[in-house]
């Protein structure tokens, strides 16, 4: 019985594709994107400043 | 919006964060710091190279930053201090990485609509690894402040094509069966390198080569251990939370 539960269970843990699975992709793709190009990509001389050793460490382009 | 999923993946940045800190400190984060005796010899000046049109790190101690921020602002811009307080941006730095390659990567799982486990976790961040790690790196070394480099437009540009082109082909090799699709897969994930990386003219440096290969070794080692931690810690939380998900909607 509890096995058969979680099968269910685990078979709806995908969630149906709705508007608030469109909106939660579009808010962690754009958010995500937005937030790694302030900390590795932005061309500003404090943000790169602060970011440094993470710049390098994640290799990403500096300087 | 799944809220429990964005929470999720969030907290799951947050702790690759500061792992990877915490992993960068042994190796990764002393050869930068030794790198940046050798910065300004050589004829390469990497901290202030003319498009960024500022003096940061070397005269950071000379500046009352705090005082006079304003005065200075012309001057050179704001840089923490050695020690703690680099330490301390650099771990905000690490955990707003952390956050944002996690929700990314919750974005792909989420349209992939695979069921995700710490396991499956694993796999995905193994993808994240080869498509912002290694696939970049095949073209642009492992940078040193002070070792040469091309123009930093195009080297992000590059960049940021490499990591689209490879995700992409991943996708098709993962989620496609048809041939011409395949075929497509490995077309994108090889043009980025056909196409050539943007290299400095001359790779003279003060930075001995030794150094250039310890790090390059060190961040390619922590970043792969990064991904697999960030991976599989998603892949758990993702679990946890689209099943919590699942049983609002079944009770509402």
């Amino acid at each position: 019985m509890l096995s058969q539960t979680n099968t269910q269970a685990n078979s709806l843990a995908i969630p149906a594709i709705d508007n608030k699975l469109i909106a939660t992709v579009a808010f962690a793709a754009l958010f995500g994107s937005c937030l790694l190009y302030f900390v590795a990509f932005a061309h500003s001389d404090v943000l790169h400043n602060a970011a440094h050793d993470t710049r390098h460490s994640i290799t990403a382009p500096c300087h | 919006m799944l809220v429990r999923v964005l929470l999720a993946a969030m907290l799951a940045g947050v702790l690759a964060g500061a792992f990877a800190t915490a992993a960068q400190s042994v190796r990764v984060n002393p050869l930068i710091i030794e790198a940046e005796k050798y910065e300004g010899e050589g004829g390469h000046h990497s901290h202030a190279p003319a498009e960024h049109a500022h003096e940061a790190t070397e005269t950071a101690e000379n500046v009352e930053h705090s005082h006079d921020a304003t005065a200075s602002e012309e001057v050179e811009a704001w840089a923490p201090e050695d020690g703690f307080e680099r330490v301390f941006f650099t771990l905000v730095s690490n955990i707003l990485v952390g956050v944002a390659f996690s929700l990314i990567l919750t974005a792909a799982i989420l349209l992939a609509r695979q069921q995700i486990s710490l396991q499956s976790g694993l796999v995905w961040g193994l993808a994240g690894f080869v498509v912002f790690v290694l696939a970049p790196n095949f073209g642009l070394s492992p940078e040193l402040p002070g070792m040469p480099a091309a123009d930093l437009n195009e080297r992000q540009t590059w960049w940021l094509a490499t990591v689209v082109a490879t995700a992409g082909g991943l996708a098709l090799f993962a989620f496609s069966k048809k041939i011409p699709l395949l075929i497509a897969g490995a077309l994108l994930i090889a043009a980025p390198h056909v196409y050539g990386a943007p290299l400095p003219e001359s790779h003279e440096t003060a930075v001995p080569a030794g150094l250039a290969v310890e790090f390059a070794v060190a961040t390619i080692v922590t970043s792969g251990l990064f991904w697999l931690l960030l991976g599989g810690v998603l892949g758990n939380f993702l679990q946890r939370a689209l099943l919590a998900e699942a049983k609002d909607t079944a009770t509402a």
